[in-house]
C-alpha cells in the first residue's frame, strides 16, 4: 500500500488544458464538475487516478480529467479497467460510460464487472438515447420512442440500468439526478470508499436529442415531490411537505400520507443499503412514483483483489519454486554428456 | 524392475515410428507421452504427434471417435514425427482401419483381437473381419487378446470395478512396447505411483498390467526379434521434454523475471490454446495473474489494461478468437502499448477444425484489422523454441512498445520434444521503455530516436498523468488531432517504427546450401517437417537444393533478399493455399517463386515434399 501523504488538491489540479467539447446545456457538463470537485476529498493521490471509457458522447469525459485516462473503443471499458485494477490494486479506477455502451455492445463485459466485484466505480451516463451517433434509440429508450432509428416509435422494451446490475450482483448501486452537483459529488466520494464494483447511474439529459426525457422527475419544480432520495438508516420520505414515505404492503411498496389513516413516521420504511438480500432494493429500483434515487445498495462483500491475493500468497507460501529455473529444473530431466 | 532380457538377437535401428490408435476414451494420448517421455529419458531425441477428435467422446468404436498419438524416437536428429509408421498399435477395428495406410508394408500392427468383436468391426464398417479376410498379408500382425489378458492379469486385485480394470488395457499395450523396444518400465511406474497416490489399487492395476504386457511380449514367440534404438548425439546439457504450449507459458515466465514485471494473462478458453492458460494459471508462486474473461474481447482488453497500469501483459487464443480480437488489438497499436498475442493456430475457417493444425491465420495476423495497423509478426518453429519466441515477443513488445502477434500451431503447440534448460540468466537482457521520472516538456508521444518506441508512462507516477484513446493523436502532444496531415505522419511513423524492428532481430539464415538450384521457404511450425525433407535430399545426393525458414515475418529480417538471390527458383511450403508466399511475392520481385500447399489439417509429410522437390530439380 501506498502510505505517503497526499497532497491537497483543489478541482482544478483535476481539470485537464483539453477544451470541453460537449453540446451547450448537456448535463456531462455538471457531471464533469461534480467529480472535479469531488476528487480532491476523496484522500487519494492523482498520479493514482486512472479514468477509462469507452464510445460514446460520455466516454469524451478522460480527456477532460487531468488524470491518466484511456479513452478505448466500445463498450469494452469495464474490461480494461478490470485488467488495470488487477495490475496496480493501489489505483482508483473509474469507468465512463453511457447505456449503449455499457448495455448494448458492451452489455458482457458490464454484468461481468459487476459479478466480480473488482474495486472500481462505474459512472453510467444514462440519457436512453445514441448521442454521438446523432439520435437512434438505446437499450433504455422507452417502447414508441420516436428517434432516428425509430421513426414510428421504438418496438424494443427497455433494460432497467438498477434492475440489470442487481441481477448481476452489485453491491453497490446508487442513481442520482444530472442536475444535482451537490448529491453527485458526494455520491462519488462515497462510491470510491466502497470496495468493491459501485455503480452510479446518472439519469442525464441529452439537450439535442433527448431533451426533457427525465424532465418529470427532475426539474426542479417537481423534483421533491417526485423522487425519494434514500440514505442508509433513514425512514423513506419525500415531498415538498415531507409528508410522504413508502411502505410494505404485502409485496408491494405502497405510497402513503403522513397524518392520514393514521399513519406516523415510524411506519414508514427505514432504508438499509447494507442488506444482503437484494429484493427491496429491486422493488425501489422498479419504482416510478416517487423515482428512488440515492444510494440504494450498499452491500460489502470480498472483491475479486482479495480474493486473488489471498490464492497467490498462500500458493507462494506452500511453493517450492522461487526462480523460474527452479520451475524449469524440476520433474522429470535428464542429462546429455 | 524388469528382469535381465534373454539373448533375443536384436536389431539396431536409427529411428522408429510407432503410432498408438484406439477409442478416444482408450487412453492412447496417456500411452503415447509415456513411451515418448521414456525413451527422451534413455536419450534419444523424439518427436511427437498427438492426433484426436474434437469431440470429448465420441462414440464407443467409431471411425471418427478414433485417437491417434504417434512417437518418432531415434538415435539421430528427430525433426518430425515421422511418415512412415513402423509399428501400429490397435486397440479397436475402427483404429485400425483409420491408420493402417501410415503403416508400411512389411511392418508391424499389434491388435487387441478382443475388441474385433461384431459390432466393433460393423461400427468400424468392415464387411469381413480384417484379421480372417487376408486383407493384411502384407503386414505383420501380431494378434493379442489384451482385454481378455488384462482382466486375468487383474483378477488378484481387489476393489476394481470392470470400467477400471478395461481402462487400463493401454498398458498392456504399452508394455510390450516397452519391451521390443528395450525401454525400462521404471519412468511409468513412477508415474503412476505419482499420479495416483491416493489410489493404491490404481497404481497397482496399472503397475500389473503393464508388467504383464512387457513380459507377454518377451514371452510369446510370436514377437520374432527385439529392436534397440541407442541414445541420439544431442548437445550436451539438462534436458526435460516439452509440449510447444508448456514452452510458450515459459518464454514468458522467463520474460517477467528478467525485467520484473508482473506477468499478466487474459484469456478465454479456446482450442488449441487453453493450455498456456492453463499452466500460467499454476504458477501464481510467480506473481502470475490470470484472469479467464467473460469472452476473447474482454480477454485482450484486460490485457490491454493491465499493460496501460504496467504489466507485462499477453492474451492466447486461436484463430476465431483472434477474429475477435482483431479491434482491440488495433486499440493496442494506436495508443501504442506492449501487449504479446499468442495464436496458436488451427484449421478453419470459421470453427473449422479445431483439433488439427493449419498456418492459415497469417494473412488474419498481419492484416486483420480496421485502418492501416501494422503489428510486429512473428512465429515459433518448434515445440522447444515456442520458449525463445515467446521470450522475443514480449522482449520485442516492451522494446518497441507495439503489440505482437507471436503465431504458434495446433501441430508445435501439442507436440513435445526434448529441450536443453535454458537458464533466465542467459536470456538476452530486456529494456522496457518505462520514464520514472517527469522532465520539463514531456509528453506521452515522446520517441525514441533509434526504434521510434513511444516512452511508457505508467499510472502511479506522478507528474506523468496523460490520457491515450483510439483517436488520432498529434504526433508532438498526443492530444486528439484530425489535422489530415498529422493523420498522414502518425499512420506513416507507425510503419516505420515496425520496419525499424528489422535492425534489432537476427538475419535469415540458410541450410544444406548457401546458393543453388532450389531454395525451400517455410515459415512456422513447418520447420521440422522441410528441415528433414531437404537433409534427405542431401544424404540422397540432391547438393544444389536450400533451406531458409522465415520465424520473423512482419518485419522481415534485412538480408531476405540476398538470401532469395542466391537461387534460382524459390518454392514456398505452407500448410495453406499459399499466404506467405502472397507477402513474399509483394515484398521482392524479379524471383521464380512457385508454392507447395497442404490444407488438411495435417502437417506436411516427408515424401511428398520430397516427390515435389524432385521435380524442380
Amino acid at each position: 500500500m501506498d502510505t505517503t501523504a497526499v497532497k491537497e488538491y483543489t478541482f482544478k489540479d483535476f481539470a485537464s488544458d483539453q477544451e470541453v467539447r460537449w453540446c451547450p446545456g448537456c448535463d456531462d457538463y455538471v457531471i464533469l464538475r461534480a467529480m472535479q470537485k469531488a476528487l480532491p476529498e476523496m484522500g487519494v493521490k492523482k498520479e493514482n487516478v486512472v479514468f477509462i471509457s469507452g464510445i460514446g458522447c460520455s466516454s469524451r469525459f478522460p480527456y477532460y480529467m487531468d488524470t491518466y485516462g484511456m479513452h478505448s473503443i466500445h463498450g469494452r471499458a469495464p474490461a480494461i479497467a478490470t485488467g488495470a485494477k488487477l495490475a496496480n490494486s493501489n489505483l482508483s479506477v473509474w469507468v465512463i460510460t453511457g447505456d449503449g455502451d455499457s448495455m448494448a455492445i458492451g452489455g458482457n463485459h458490464f454484468i461481468h464487472v459487476l459479478r466480480r466485484n473488482v474495486d472500481l466505480n462505474v459512472v453510467l451516463f444514462n440519457n436512453e438515447i445514441y448521442g454521438l451517433t446523432k439520435g437512434q434509440f438505446s437499450p433504455t429508450s422507452l417502447v414508441g420512442q420516436k428517434t432516428k432509428s425509430s421513426p414510428y416509435g421504438n418496438t424494443q422494451p427497455p433494460f432497467s440500468a438498477g434492475e440489470l446490475a442487481i441481477g448481476a450482483q452489485a453491491r453497490f448501486l446508487a442513481r442520482i439526478g444530472g442536475n444535482t452537483p451537490k448529491e453527485m459529488s458526494l455520491m462519488f466520494i462515497d462510491a470510491e470508499k466502497f470496495k468493491g464494483t459501485s455503480l452510479i447511474e446518472i439519469l442525464q439529459n441529452c439537450p439535442i436529442f433527448n431533451d426533457g426525457c427525465y424532465s418529470k422527475y427532475t426539474d426542479k419544480a417537481v423534483r421533491e415531490d417526485k423522487q425519494l432520495f434514500v440514505e442508509h438508516g433513514k425512514p423513506m420520505i419525500f415531498g415538498k411537505e415531507r409528508d410522504k414515505g413508502l411502505i410494505l404492503n404485502g409485496l408491494k411498496l405502497e405510497v402513503v400520507t403522513i397524518g392520514e389513516n393514521g399513519i406516523t413516521q415510524e411506519d414508514l420504511l427505514v432504508h438499509n443499503a447494507k442488506e444482503q438480500d437484494p429484493t427491496l432494493h429491486q422493488m425501489l429500483v422498479r419504482l416510478k412514483y416517487p423515482l428512488i434515487t440515492g444510494i440504494i445498495r450498499s452491500y460489502d462483500d470480498v472483491t475479486l483483489e482479495e480474493r486473488k491475493n489471498e490464492q497467490t500468497e498462500m500458493v507462494k507460501a506452500n511453493s517450492p519454486f522461487i526462480k523460474t529455473d527452479d520451475l524449469f529444473f524440476s520433474g522429470e530431466t535428464y542429462e546429455i554428456k | 524392475m524388469i528382469i535381465d532380457k534373454p539373448n533375443t538377437k536384436q536389431e539396431v535401428l536409427e529411428a522408429v515410428v510407432v503410432r498408438f490408435a484406439g477409442d478416444s476414451g482408450d487412453g492412447m494420448q496417456l500411452t503415447g507421452t509415456q513411451f515418448s517421455d521414456t525413451s527422451a529419458m534413455f536419450g534419444n531425441d523424439v518427436a511427437t504427434f498427438p492426433n484426436y477428435p474434437a469431440e470429448i467422446r465420441a462414440p464407443q468404436g467409431s471411425l471418427y471417435g478414433v485417437s491417434g498419438f504417434q512417437v518418432h524416437i531415434g538415435s539421430i536428429e528427430i525433426s518430425t514425427p515421422g511418415d512412415n509408421v513402423d509399428l501400429l498399435v490397435a486397440m479397436n477395428p475402427a483404429g485400425l482401419k483409420t491408420n493402417l495406410h501410415a503403416v508400411k508394408p512389411g511392418h508391424t500392427i499389434i491388435v487387441d483381437t478382443d475388441a474385433f468383436n461384431k459390432k466393433n468391426l460393423e461400427k468400424a464398417q468392415y464387411e469381413s473381419n480384417p484379421l480372417e479376410d487376408g486383407s493384411l498379408e502384407n503386414y505383420r500382425v501380431i494378434e493379442v487378446t489384451m482385454t481378455s489378458l488384462t482382466k486375468e492379469a487383474l483378477k488378484d486385485v481387489e476393489g476394481l470395478d470392470n470400467k477400471s480394470i478395461l481402462r487400463s488395457k493401454n498398458m498392456f499395450a504399452l508394455g510390450m512396447v516397452y519391451w521390443m523396444y528395450d525401454r525400462s518400465t521404471d519412468y511409468t511406474i513412477d508415474f503412476f505411483n505419482k499420479k495416483f497416490k491416493s489410489k493404491p489399487q490404481i497404481i497397482e492395476a496399472n503397475t500389473k498390467v503393464l508388467n504383464a504386457g512387457y513380459y507377454f511380449a518377451e514371452t510369446i514367440e510370436l514377437i520374432p526379434n527385439a529392436y534397440t534404438i541407442a541414445p541420439a548425439k544431442m548437445s550436451p546439457g539438462t534436458y526435460r521434454i516439452i509440449m510447444g504450449n508448456t514452452a510458450t507459458a515459459w518464454g514468458f515466465l522467463a520474460a517477467a523475471e528478467k525485467t520484473g514485471l508482473e506477468l499478466f494473462l487474459g484469456s478465454y478458453p479456446i482450442t488449441p490454446a487453453s493450455d498456456i492458460l492453463h499452466e500460467l494459471a499454476k504458477h501464481k508462486h510467480f506473481g502470475v495473474k490470470t484472469l479467464q474473461a467473460e469472452d476473447e474481447i474482454a480477454g485482450i482488453t484486460s490485457a490491454i489494461g493491465a499493460s496501460f497500469a504496467g504489466d507485462l501483459a499477453i492474451t492466447t487464443t486461436s484463430g476465431p478468437g483472434l477474429a475477435l480480437k482483431g479491434e482491440a488489438l488495433g486499440l493496442a497499436m494506436m495508443i501504442e502499448l506492449p501487449l504479446v498475442v499468442v495464436n496458436v493456430q488451427r484449421g478453419g475457417p470459421s470453427t473449422g477444425l479445431p483439433t488439427k493444425t493449419e498456418q492459415s491465420d497469417l494473412l488474419q495476423a498481419m492484416y486483420g484489422r480496421n485502418g492501416e495497423s501494422p503489428v510486429i509478426v512473428i512465429a515459433a518453429s518448434t515445440p522447444g523454441n515456442c520458449f525463445n519466441f515467446a521470450y522475443e515477443a514480449a522482449k520485442l513488445t516492451l522494446e518497441h512498445m507495439t503489440p505482437v502477434v507471436l503465431l504458434s500451431d495446433g501441430y508445435i503447440a501439442n507436440g513435445s520434444a526434448p529441450w536443453k534448460i535454458q537458464t533466465v540468466d542467459a536470456m538476452p537482457d530486456i529494456k522496457p521503455n518505462i520514464i520514472k521520472q517527469a522532465t520539463e516538456n514531456w509528453h506521452p508521444y515522446d520517441r525514441d530516436e533509434d526504434t521510434l518506441a513511444r516512452n511508457w508512462a505508467i499510472p502511479g507516477t506522478p507528474g506523468l498523468e496523460h490520457r491515450v484513446g483510439g483517436l488520432e493523436k498529434d504526433r508532438v502532444t498526443g492530444n486528439v488531432s484530425y489535422a489530415p496531415e498529422n493523420h498522414e505522419y502518425m499512420t506513416k511513423i507507425r510503419a516505420e517504427k515496425i520496419k525499424r524492428v528489422q535492425n534489432y532481430i537476427p538475419d535469415l539464415t540458410t541450410e544444406f546450401a548457401d546458393t543453388g538450384e532450389v531454395l525451400v521457404v517455410g515459415w512456422g511450425g513447418t520447420y521440422g517437417s522441410l528441415h528433414s525433407a531437404v537433409k534427405q535430399m542431401h544424404e540422397e545426393g540432391y547438393s544444389n537444393i536450400g533451406f531458409a525458414h522465415f520465424n520473423y515475418i512482419n518485419p522481415m529480417p534485412k538480408n531476405t533478399e540476398d538470401v532469395l538471390s542466391k537461387f534460382k527458383k524459390i518454392i514456398v511450403c505452407e500448410l495453406n493455399s499459399g499466404q506467405f508466399v502472397k507477402i513474399l511475392k509483394a515484398n521482392f520481385s524479379g524471383f521464380d517463386i512457385s508454392q507447395y500447399n497442404k490444407i488438411q489439417g495435417l502437417p506436411f509429410g516427408n515424401n511428398e515434399l520430397i516427390q515435389k522437390f524432385k521435380q524442380l530439380l
